[in-house]
């Protein structure tokens, strides 16, 4: 039943280059750059849920962990363009993103999980206003302005950089799900399910809840930043108040908890429904509208389906197979009974 | 940076004034947050609509926007004890308030956001009073009334919600529901039914506020969002649930923000708030006068 992790990494990869090589076939650039922030939301929505679904700590500083990442981009690219070396490449900005964003996530962890949950939700919400005014009244990464990045045109084997950017989204989507997925079956799943389910207890027994609970936020702080890495690069105009819009936030919020919380399957489901859901509101109706629908479904999954379309599916089939199975077996002790 | 004793000392009354609007902003957290435990972040966004309803109406019919706001308190009372009994049979009753909860306060944040840009857009919008403009003079002080008024009303609401809360049946039924739900049962009050009036109170101070904001301060959709994060610190500073700490603690952030604004540039004093939230958090939580 539980597929080993070498596997899952494989199938996963196999079906990334299946998505991929299928994209290419279909010769519209235009499917990458819509491609891309689904994917950006994957990781997004699954770095959210190492915290938030397996711990069970909310994090509302999403766009500021994203916009961390994003800005030391900025701020190596401003570095190198202006001292005019060596251009460093892309997977380098994202570990440097994540490596930012994790401290970052570390050091509000460590102030503030050790009182109770609320005080790091609100922590977390004005570390995002902080990191706004930090950066707007950083000039040297472009202050209010905003910031350009020059992105090349082409790169070398494949052609359009937007594919490369896809690709390499691509590689870290599959990164944190497995990441995730190897979270839950170890013993650091465990733990993190013994404080979501009750802190105390958990204390009690042992488990090193304030260790736990600093792993996951240094875990989910530096997937999000490596996410917003290579974000300047994506939209080239990077300016703070839509870096560290609420969007984000909300999006990865939702997308974990209208997909289910419990297991890796939930963000991606999420993320993979609710961000092809925007990107055709998008185009179709407006960008402000796409926001609102988000933000109604979120209400609607949190008071209705508490566990997600998971948890949905789950009830659904748990049901069936076993009054299928109770049925058959009536049927076969005493023929005809059951109608 | 040249010290100029003028400008201190109007930086700290006007820090002292605009404490005073900002321990209005913070009561109704103090009620919800402090006292209910529920952790209603989109206590801001209620706020907002209370300016934009005052903006309405004062736009149109020329009404006062604080008279307008105490008129609209019935129903942000009537919005607020609805939104209780959501979250109640939802999340509280079902022990999911901490994850699920918050997510759904932070749904309705969003959605007021969403729903205020989409009707009246991002632009600034701004109320007209005969007090907004003119000044008091003294020998070097300038206080505008558009920053005394709300510090006035404001420190009469939280006079009366005091008064409420420690001489009447009700507020001291809402200050035990806090302590102790079981005994509180014993006593023959529904907990359920006290904590939702207190949560209706809680929003209706919101309306008032939002008519203090928007005479403060001319008012976009996501103005809000810079208040969640200087609430919350005022709140946890003044300590949980008291309102007395709650004005001495927004007076005391105000003039820190105030003299950071006026020494080192108004873009800064966002950051104030969360300095003081962190610190409080690491030093004290209790806050100043925590029970």
């Amino acid at each position: 039943m539980t597929v080993r992790t070498p596997v899952f990494l494989l199938v996963w990869l196999v079906i990334s280059a299946a998505v991929f090589a299928g994209s290419l076939a279909l010769g519209n650039d235009y499917i990458f750059f819509a491609g891309y922030v689904v994917l950006q939301y994957v990781v997004l929505g699954t770095a959210w849920n190492i915290l938030g679904g397996y711990c069970g700590y909310v994090n509302f500083g999403s766009a500021a962990f994203f916009a961390l990442g994003a800005y030391s981009s900025v701020a190596i690219y401003k570095l190198i363009t202006e001292n005019d070396f060596y251009r460093m490449p892309i997977p380098v900005l994202m570990l440097i993103g994540g490596l930012v964003s994790g401290v970052v996530g570390f050091g509000m962890g460590y102030l503030t999980l050790r009182l109770r949950g609320a005080f790091f939700a609100i922590a977390t919400l004005a570390l995002a206003v902080v990191l706004q005014t930090l950066v707007v009244n950083w000039d040297f990464v472009g202050g209010s302005r905003g910031a350009y990045i020059i992105r090349p045109e082409q790169i070398e084997p494949i052609g359009n950089y937007i594919r490369y950017l896809f690709l390499l989204m691509m590689v870290l989507a599959v990164a944190g799900i497995t990441i995730a997925r190897l979270i839950e079956h170890s013993r650091l799943g465990y733990g993190f399910a013994s404080i979501r389910d009750d802190e105390l207890a958990a204390e009690a027994a042992g488990v090193p809840t304030l260790r736990l609970k600093l792993i996951a936020t240094t875990i989910s702080g530096a997937l999000m930043g490596m996410a917003g890495a290579p974000f300047p690069y994506y939209i080239g105009y990077l300016q703070p108040s839509s870096t560290f819009g609420l969007d984000y936030a909300v999006n990865s919020i939702a997308m974990p908890l209208i997909g289910g919380t419990t297991s890796w399957v939930g963000p991606l489901i999420g993320a993979l429904l609710l961000g092809s859901l925007q990107q055709i509101a998008t185009v179709t109706i407006s960008s402000a509208v796409n926001l609102l629908i988000v933000g109604c479904l979120l209400v609607i999954f949190v008071i209705i389906a508490p566990n997600g379309i998971v948890g949905l599916v789950h009830t659904y089939l748990q049901r069936k197979p076993e009054d299928f199975v109770g049925r058959r077996r009536v049927e076969a002790e005493m023929p005809g009974r059951v109608p | 940076m040249i010290f100029s004793l003028d400008l201190l000392i109007n930086a700290v009354v006007s820090g002292i004034l605009i404490g005073g609007f900002y321990a209005a902003v913070t009561s109704g957290v103090s009620l919800s947050f402090g006292i209910l435990d529920i952790v209603n972040i989109a206590h801001p966004a209620f706020i907002i609509l209370g300016s934009y309803i005052a903006y309405i109406v004062n736009a149109n019919l020329g009404i006062d926007p604080i008279l307008t706001s105490i008129a609209v308190m019935p129903a942000f009372y009537v919005l607020g004890s609805g939104i209780y009994q959501v979250y109640y049979v939802s999340f509280e009753k079902r022990g999911q308030e901490s994850l699920r909860g918050l997510a759904f306060f932070f749904g309705l944040l969003f959605i007021t956001e969403v729903t205020l840009v989409l009707y009246f857009g991002v632009d600034y919008r701004y109320v007209e009073a005969s007090y907004i403009g003119a000044a008091w003079h003294f020998a070097m002080l300038d206080i505008p009334f558009r920053i005394l008024v709300p510090c006035l009303v404001s420190l009469l609401l939280i006079a009366a919600l005091q008064i409420f809360l420690t001489r009447t049946f009700v507020g001291r039924a809402i200050m035990a529901v806090a302590q102790d739900q079981l005994a509180l049962r014993l006593m023959a009050v529904d907990p359920i039914k006290i904590k939702r009036i207190a949560f209706g109170i809680s929003i209706a101070t919101a309306s008032l506020a939002g008519a203090f904001l928007i005479i403060i301060q001319p008012v976009e959709p996501s103005v809000g969002r810079e208040y969640i994060g200087r609430i919350f610190a005022i709140c946890v500073l003044g300590g949980m649930g008291s309102l007395p700490g709650t004005v001495i603690a927004a007076m005391l952030i105000g003039i820190v923000e105030s003299l950071t604004s006026t020494f080192y540039g108004p873009s800064w004093a966002p950051a104030v708030s969360f300095g003081f939230l962190l610190l409080t958090l690491a030093v004290r939580p209790a806050g100043l006068l925590g029970r």
